[in-house]
């Protein structure tokens, strides 16, 4: 008798503080994936500035690309009993199981950047960029700015196979088609990295006669278009002037070149995914709102108009 | 080719040939029903090639091998298995992680309904092993059982498998005294039950205890079959080791009068479980010729004296200064050489040309920075090839193109060039055609007079006797006697190896 | 019959050279144009020697490892530490030559430790670099805290992307890297003891050599080979990418030393042919950027073009063909 007693005056004093802890502001667990990259790193910058901004308490696990790592976390997490769960999925598939345990403990899940194979009904919305509007909107660009001149451009494309290869082809391509005048003259892959961008880049200037027939660059990332970038200006031309330089991400690096006249634009593919995510929670907590299913953020265009060296100065300390 | 009409098996006229060496010359062996016959040799006899063909997994190039009187071929292990002829190993060849009852019925388990029953097969291992005095948990994981109990599993599988033959291919090496007795037990239960049982062993105690016939293999011929009742240990040895007591040795060349000062001189100097404690003086310009059968503890003791194994009592003097050997480097500048029992293994490196195997030692001891020219090690090289009289058609060619005794040579070139004051010689005319034999024998006789040391250790006790000044005969890992003057002779050197085993006895 | 044997292997090398060479001229004409342009050389043969200076400089320190039947995955990794260590201090203020003695003196104790693994504890070379390649680019990550550090000191960035006479750096470097490995191994009597030891450790250690020292130091060499390269990775883009500076280029490295003939059971080995090798596969590699073909058929080229060279170079091809030749099929003895 006694000891039911204790419990359930145990399970009362839990209710009252986790009440008291969502009247000072959420707990929100966060399972990223690791640090693989610059994007990756500001993504988990943002996510604590935008926590801390909105009085949130942020649980942060680094999942160091596995899975089984996130699975546990969000275990974590549930055991501990947050009120929303944020997680980059490393991989798209096996969430049902630990996403149903979430459901199970009616805690909210939101997922950022990438989605997973999964029932919709088992978390409560996603957060994540359109590469193919990224690709689309660097293309309507390349269009708005080249005009009826014919353009030969040079495509430093992604990982073969990747989705956001894939996709930024797409969109680049839907937004020249009908114009021409813009042809993609070469395409290979640079890896996502610099030195791939660099050595792609150095390849295709020697066969295009010296970089002089080449009217554009689209890089797939900043980082292809920055190794491009210093390609371009050791055989002899001006990037940015001679050779037009557009490419998607939005890093500090690019608006440094941006700066220096030598990138022309970036689509931006936000690190604020939590921002969004958070506001949807907290309306969702409020007044139990649902949110759409795919929240798209925004592929904002930046060129050197957008004062390139004040985004450097704002984005250099997120980790990029 | 008598034909054995009791024979189990029976092979004869068997002959099997490696490239251009002859592992087996046309060897007859039968073997009876409810006998245990032992087969004996030295290394490279032609055990392991004679039992690799019964059990099917060489083939034979000439010879007939008849099971039950009707003539078989195996072209696999398997095949010799289902005919009746099982085989353990030294080496347990069971699944340690798998349980005993699965190792013993693993490819055959008892099914019920097509699933493996196994209840039953819990219980008819449990039968099986009780008759062979054995009260396990046959649920129980091999590896948590100890080797002796691994070996009996492996015989009541090979039995059970096979039950006409079976081949004991030295089961007792990592047995202990009753262990090897209990071992004992199950074979003769065995025998009675009517098998043939093939017993490899290099004990000569368990050869008498337990066989009942025994057949001596040398340089892959047949020596003879003899029945244990009409054999003693002696001219057991003398088989092994062909060795004819009326052949005399040959002169004796070196008077111990005639060697030089202490060079190497041994105290208690051992390794425990490898060799026993040792007191041995080696003196300039003598040859210490080394005899004992294979596992007596010969080539154990060159290890030791080399630096590849580190004693662990006693000491070691080089010069009368107390030295400290713990690697064959420490050897090398201590100014020994070795060359070992191996040669391809251990001696030579064979894509290298023979100009760089010879240097090599020498350029070892000058170290990374003094190298030799390519002058220098040409000079050297054409030097030790004209004077050993090594056969090849150029100092450039990959020494591994040359036959066994140039390779020797240029071992021996190797650590001359080294200018050595100690060397030792494991079995350095093992393998090699008699033209070569004779000239490192010659080879030996000479630098003993140039004032070197020399521990050579060698099974053509001929050889060692015409030699050495001095023979140490090695048994049980120990040095069992030294034999002088005139007690240097092939007869005394076999009884000596052949003594313990007779005061065993007694 | 050394000698023959070699210019045996290297004809080899060289017609694989020429073959991957006339296949670029075929597929872009302007292969071999090589024009002067602000005080260097420049064309696609220029971009083959600068980007193929990376591996020719890993294969110049995986060949003595090769030699001794061993084998180094983590030169990637390593790449990357010394790239972030040299982005690091250069970033932090220090003057060129600390930068540099830093980088390469991680990337050394990279290389010490892989040795200390395999000949003192005698792990197998394969496990015991594979730790370091998985934990050096965690290692990397960890110094530039996985973002790309970038630099701006121009005498940093010179080793990547400056030139000498006209050549490339990177390339320069990695002349000079191989002409003095070269000499130091046939000089010295460090060639031999490494083919000794890759022919028969046993006899080499019954012999006297000193092997746990010698497979020391050229795990060391090794990682030095590394480190440079790792500078000369982020000194041409001048930032350090721990991400993927050097990703899989052990994998290059240990083909150029198979292509540039050194036998992955040890023994013989030449650090020139190896690093002919690595300007092979480069060649290969900026074939297929200028040539236009579409990225998804780069894996698929490479591969084959690969497989054509190494059979080529086998030896059992070289029987078959000797046999043909004397209509004797296989070698086998005419009764």
């Amino acid at each position: 008798m006694n000891r039911i007693f204790k419990l359930a005056l145990c399970a009362g004093v839990a209710t009252l503080v986790s009440t008291a802890a969502m009247a000072a502001g959420m707990t929100v667990g966060f399972s990223q994936i690791g640090s693989e990259s610059g994007w990756r790193a500001a993504e988990t910058s943002v996510t604590k500035q935008e926590a801390e901004k909105r009085g949130i308490t942020l649980k942060f696990a680094d999942a160091q690309q596995k899975q089984e790592n996130q699975i546990k976390a969000i275990r974590g997490f549930i055991a501990q009993g947050v009120d929303a769960i944020l997680v980059a999925p490393v991989v798209a598939t096996g969430w049902e199981e630990v996403l149903g345990e979430a459901k199970e403990a009616e805690i909210p899940v939101v997922l950022l950047d990438r989605g997973v194979e999964a029932p919709q009904d088992l978390y409560l919305t996603s957060v994540a960029s359109d590469q193919v509007k990224e690709g689309r909107v660097a293309g309507e660009w390349l269009v708005k700015t080249v005009g009826d001149k014919p353009c030969k451009v040079v495509e430093l494309q992604g990982t073969v196979g990747s989705t956001p290869a894939i996709n930024r082809k797409k969109g680049f391509e839907e937004a020249i088609s009908g114009h021409s005048n813009i042809t993609i003259a070469r395409s290979q892959t640079g890896d996502f990295t610099r030195a791939k961008g660099k050595e792609v880049m150095e390849g295709f200037l020697k066969a295009e006669n010296g970089g002089k027939d080449i009217c554009a660059m689209y890089a797939h990332n900043d980082d292809m278009a920055v190794g491009g970038i210093q390609a371009i200006k050791d055989a002899g031309l001006k990037p940015g002037k001679d050779i037009l330089v557009v490419s998607i991400d939005a890093v500090p690096d690019i608006f440094a070149a941006m700066a220096a006249g030598e990138a022309n634009a970036t689509v931006e593919l936000t690190p604020n995914m939590a921002g969004p995510a958070f506001d949807a929670l907290e309306a969702f907590k409020k007044d139990g709102k649902q949110p759409e299913k795919f929240i798209i953020t925004e592929s904002k265009l930046y060129t050197p108009a957008d004062n390139p060296q004040g985004e450097y100065e704002a984005r250099k300390g997120l980790g990029y | 080719m008598t034909n054995d009409q009791r024979a189990v098996l029976q092979a004869t006229g068997i002959t099997k040939t490696f490239g251009s060496h002859a592992a087996l010359k046309n060897v007859d062996i039968a073997f009876q029903a409810g006998e245990v016959h032992a087969l004996l040799g030295e290394n490279g006899a032609g055990k392991s090639t004679l039992i690799k063909i019964l059990t099917g997994a060489y083939s034979l190039d000439q010879g007939t091998i008849r099971l039950d009187g009707e003539e078989v071929s195996f072209a696999t292990p398997l095949q010799a298995q289902a005919l009746g002829i099982g085989t353990v190993y030294q080496e347990v060849n069971l699944l340690p992680n798998m349980t005993v009852m699965d190792n013993l019925y693993i490819g055959r388990q008892p099914r019920r309904f097509g699933l493996v029953d196994r209840k039953r097969m819990e219980r008819e291992a449990r039968a099986v092993l009780s008759g062979y005095g054995l009260d396990i948990d046959v649920r129980a994981d091999l590896s948590t059982f100890s080797v002796a109990v691994q070996q009996i599993v492996a015989i009541a599988r090979a039995v059970a498998l096979s039950g006409k033959v079976l081949i004991l291919d030295e089961p007792t090496a990592s047995l202990d005294a009753a262990e090897v007795e209990k071992l004992f037990d199950i074979v003769r239960r065995l025998k009675a039950r009517g098998l043939a049982i093939v017993f490899i062993t290099h004990f000569l105690d368990q050869v008498f205890a337990l066989s009942d016939r025994v057949t001596v293999l040398r340089n892959g011929q047949l020596i003879g079959t003899r029945a244990i009742s009409d054999i003693n240990r002696t001219e057991v040895v003398k088989m092994m080791l062909g060795k004819d007591l009326a052949l005399h040795h040959g002169e004796i060349l070196a008077e111990e009068s005639e060697v030089g000062e202490t060079l190497v001189s041994l105290r208690d100097y051992g390794l425990k479980g490898r060799v026993e404690p040792i007191n041995l003086d080696i003196h300039r310009g003598e040859v210490i010729g080394v005899a004992g059968l294979l596992g007596s503890g010969r080539t154990e003791m060159a290890r030791l004296l080399f630096g590849i194994d580190t004693a662990d009592s006693g000491r070691i003097a080089v010069d009368g200064r107390d030295a400290t050997i713990r690697s064959p480097r420490d050897a090398v500048a201590l100014g020994f050489g070795f060359c070992p029992e191996d040669r391809k293994l251990d001696g030579i490196f064979g894509d290298l040309s023979v100009r760089e195997n010879i240097v090599m030692a020498m350029q070892a001891r000058l170290g990374w920075f003094r190298a030799l020219t390519r002058d220098e090690q040409m000079e050297i090289a054409g030097n030790y090839i004209e004077a050993l009289d090594i056969r090849t058609a150029s100092a450039e060619l990959p020494v591994k193109l040359l036959s066994g005794g140039n390779q020797q040579k240029v071992i021996l070139a190797r650590w001359l060039a080294t200018d050595p004051r100690f060397l030792i010689l494991d079995e350095p005319t093992r393998g090699i055609d008699v033209g070569a034999h004779a000239e490192i024998v010659r080879v030996i006789s000479r630098l003993r007079e140039d004032g070197l040391a020399l521990v050579v250790i060698s099974s053509e006790l001929d050889e060692v006797v015409s030699y050495s000044s001095r023979v140490v005969v090695m048994r049980d890992r120990a040095i069992a006697a030294e034999l002088h003057g005139a007690d240097i002779n092939v007869a005394r050197i076999v009884e000596t190896i052949a003594s313990h085993h007779a005061e065993a006895e007694q | 019959m050394r000698a023959q044997s070699l210019s045996h292997l290297f004809s080899h090398q060289v017609i694989a050279l020429a073959g991957v060479l006339l296949i670029n001229w075929m597929v872009f004409p302007g292969f071999f144009d090589v024009t002067w342009k602000d005080g260097r050389l420049f064309g696609s043969l220029i971009d083959v020697i600068n980007r193929g200076a990376p591996v020719a400089i890993l294969a110049i320190g995986m060949t003595p490892i090769i030699a001794t039947r061993g084998v180094d995955l983590s030169v990637g990794a390593v790449m990357a530490v010394a790239g972030a260590v040299a982005a690091t201090f250069t970033v932090a203020g220090h003057p060129l030559v600390v930068t540099l003695a830093a980088a390469l003196a991680v990337a050394i104790a990279c290389g010490l430790w892989n040795g200390l693994l395999i000949a003192f504890l005698g792990i197998q070379p394969f496990v015991a670099t594979l730790v370091l390649m998985v934990a050096g680019r965690g290692l990397a990550q960890l110094i530039t805290e996985g973002s790309i550090v970038t630099f701006s000191d121009p005498a940093l960035i010179f080793i990547g992307t400056g030139s000498l006479l006209g050549l490339p750096m990177p390339a320069v470097i990695a002349l000079l890297l191989m002409l003095g490995a070269h000499l130091f191994v046939r000089r010295t009597a460090m060639g031999l003891f490494i083919e000794a030891i890759g022919t028969n450790r046993s006899a080499a250690t019954y012999t006297g050599l000193r092997s746990r020292s010698l497979i020391l130091a050229i795990y060391a060499f090794g990682g030095f080979c590394a480190g440079v390269a790792g500078i000369i990775a982020a000194a041409d883009i001048r930032g350090a990418d721990a991400n993927n500076a050097g990703l899989w280029l052990e994998l290059d490295a240990i083909l150029a030393v198979v292509i540039g003939g050194t036998s992955l059971l040890g023994g013989r080995f030449s650090i020139p042919l190896s690093v002919l090798g690595a300007i092979i596969i480069q060649a290969m590699n900026t074939g297929i950027l200028v040539s236009g073909f579409p990225p998804e058929f780069n894996l698929i080229v490479k591969a084959g073009v690969i497989m054509i060279i190494l059979i080529l170079q086998s030896a059992r091809l070289g029987e078959i063909v000797a046999a043909i030749r004397t209509k004797n099929p296989l070698g086998r003895k005419t009764p």
